[in-house]
């Protein structure tokens, strides 16, 4: 997104440049990758923070002081109308944020590499047939796939996370298998061929440590649809329970009296667009990190 | 050329067949239909009796046959906790949500197309920058929080526009109309932001190309050269992303229909779901699977109308 150097003059598009020129770039450290870092670093230490402290404790509901304003009686952002403390339920959100995607991106990963490593190592028709399943499966998006779930499973925060786990997999094996195919094509990968190296050993010593990078870009943009797709579930009332501290929740809490306390929904709505501004700045950051070719896209 | 039409058109339709036993198999074959429809308090005869009566007791082939042979003919079966047939009602309610998916569509596009052709064509000046950091901070609004946060301020505190609800537009165009700024606003702002990056990153590819500095060097200015040539071009990957934009702004209206109290389809999963109605959010589901399929097979297709290197592929 952000513009370092012009185009047409950028070291790294030139094939003779050294590898050392390239990792010592200023890019190593673009704003995106602090911005979106910080943030980041932000939402876990807090969701951290709050397993050990909140300001008070989430049960608890101050009855005398029921949807006030910030600053009465202790609470800096104020109460929701069950006179629980917004700012400690906020932090406990970041909790169930965090979890969620975690475990959501944790399937995607764990599944969807390997496959997509797969995917690129096979037979050309046996790659397309992969390709096939991942457009079928591309159809169900992470929303879609949690609502299925929460009708045959129930509706649950982990019937949630599972679902929206699986519905990243195919974009992890879609881009995992398109840079193993190019791996695959190098010389170095031929060699180790003619050197008797078989799949696996291939797999794990000469693409995986290249496709690495993109993973984990993958998995910053998958966390920030996951807490999306929390936030959209726990609104429509098919996610996080009434007792779960989650931010699509709060925001399906107060929406009814959006009127009168705005920001019911305003500090949980800000805190999703934050997280989620943040895990997208930091994949963006780390493309531009690991492949300083894309830089500015 | 036609090999290619056919050959994709068989995908589709194999694709489609894929979905629709995933679908069943999930919903049907994962826990027990017959005790969701009838409660925790319901006897084993009761039980019995119901699971017989939906054909759970028969070969999961003959009961997806008997399904899909259904649907094929516009019979989605009738609810076991409505009592209402699920045809018609995802008929009637997906007229609903076209109306919203088109209006959202376009304002995606019509804020997309010059953000994105305007943050490419100045991405070095500060102009750019503060296009795509809006873009950015766009993209991180679900359009759900879009739509409350518009309702609290400009229906409510302003009064300017119905909070929601849905006209038929024949009836009361103007109510229509109205009812629907915002919902329209709360999906396309957001799917714009998305793909006005697409756009950008789309223009950018093309700016580099030699056609344009031809163009340019023939005497066209540098804007009129991008939007009489490098549009174009540039639409071949955007057209790409339009097609899953589509998908993620069906899915979108799931939650914006929620917001604005809208009789969508988006409405009536969410509602079978909360009253586990499998065969409803069975026949639902399929349908919304079987029009994102359909929507990529049309972008498919409709990339090698636009570009003809890729017909003889």
């Amino acid at each position: 997104m952000t513009e370092h150097t012009p185009q047409t003059q950028s070291p790294s598009t030139d094939p003779v440049t050294p590898v050392d020129s390239v990792i010592t770039d200023h890019r190593r450290w673009n704003p995106l990758l602090i911005v979106g870092g910080v943030i980041v670093l932000l939402v876990t230490v807090t969701a951290l923070v709050s397993f050990v402290w909140t300001p008070f404790s989430t049960l608890f509901t101050d009855t005398d002081n029921l949807a006030v304003g910030p600053g009465v009686g202790g609470h800096l952002l104020g109460t929701d109308l069950l006179g629980r403390d917004i700012l400690s339920w906020l932090m406990a959100g970041s909790r169930t944020t965090l979890y969620v995607g975690i475990v959501a991106v944790g399937i995607a990963a764990i599944v969807g590499t390997p496959l997509g490593m797969l995917a690129g190592m096979v037979r050309p028709a046996a790659s397309e047939f992969v390709m096939r399943i991942t457009d079928i499966w591309l159809a169900f998006p992470a929303l879609l796939m949690a609502l299925i779930f929460a009708t045959v499973f129930g509706a649950s925060i982990t019937s949630a996370m599972v679902a929206i786990g699986i519905a990243s997999v195919p974009a992890f094996v879609r881009i995992v298998r398109a840079a193993t195919i190019v791996v695959m094509k190098t010389d170095y990968v031929q060699s180790a061929r003619v050197a008797g190296r078989r799949g696996p050993g291939i797999a794990i010593k000469h693409v995986l440590p290249n496709i690495a990078g993109l993973v984990i870009v993958q998995c910053s943009v998958s966390y920030a649809i996951a807490i999306l797709a929390e936030a959209a579930l726990s609104y429509l009332g098919l996610g996080a329970g009434p007792t779960t501290p989650s931010w699509g929740r709060m925001l399906f809490d107060g929406q009814s009296v959006i009127s009168i306390h705005p920001f019911l929904v305003v500090w949980p709505g800000l805190a999703i667009g934050l997280a989620v501004l943040g895990f997208n700045l930091l994949g963006d950051g780390l493309r531009d990190r690991f492949d300083p070719r894309l830089a500015g896209r | 050329m036609w090999w290619g039409l056919v050959r994709r058109l068989l995908i589709f339709l194999i694709s489609a067949a894929v979905a629709s036993v995933v679908v069943f198999a999930l919903l049907t074959l994962v826990g027990d239909p017959a005790r969701t429809a009838l409660g925790t308090n319901a006897t084993p005869q009761a039980l019995i009796e119901t699971r017989h009566q939906m054909g759970l007791d028969r070969p999961f082939a003959t009961q997806y046959a008997t399904w899909i042979g259904g649907m094929l003919h516009g019979d989605f079966g009738t609810s076991y906790v409505t009592h209402l047939a699920i045809g018609p009602q995802i008929g009637q309610r997906l007229m609903v949500t076209m109306w919203l998916i088109a209006g959202g569509m376009i304002v995606a596009l019509l804020v997309a197309i010059p953000v994105g052709t305007i943050a490419a064509v100045k991405h070095r000046t500060a102009t750019g920058w503060i296009l795509s950091s809006l873009s950015q901070v766009g993209i991180a609004i679900p359009s759900f929080l879009a739509g409350i946060l518009m309702v609290a301020l400009i229906s409510v505190k302003l009064g300017w526009l119905p909070a929601g609800g849905f006209v038929v537009p024949a009836q009361d165009p103007g109510g229509f109309v109205a009812r629907m700024i915002l919902p329209w606003l709360s999906l396309g702002l957001v799917q714009g932001a998305v793909l006005a990056r697409y756009v950008r990153s789309a223009v950018l590819d093309e700016m580099g190309q030699d056609y344009l500095r031809t163009a340019r060097a023939k005497g066209l200015t540098q804007w009129r050269a991008v939007v009489r040539h490098g549009l174009r071009n540039a639409s071949i990957p955007v057209l790409t992303v339009l097609g899953v934009q589509l998908i993620t702004i069906l899915i979108g209206a799931v939650v914006v229909e929620r917001v604005f109290v809208i009789p969508g389809i988006g409405s009536y999963l969410v509602d079978s779901v909360a009253r586990q109605d499998r065969l409803a959010v069975q026949g639902i589901v399929v349908t919304i699977v079987a029009i994102s399929l359909a929507v990529s097979f049309v972008v498919d297709v409709a990339y090698t109308v636009i570009d003809p290197r890729l017909r003889r592929r």
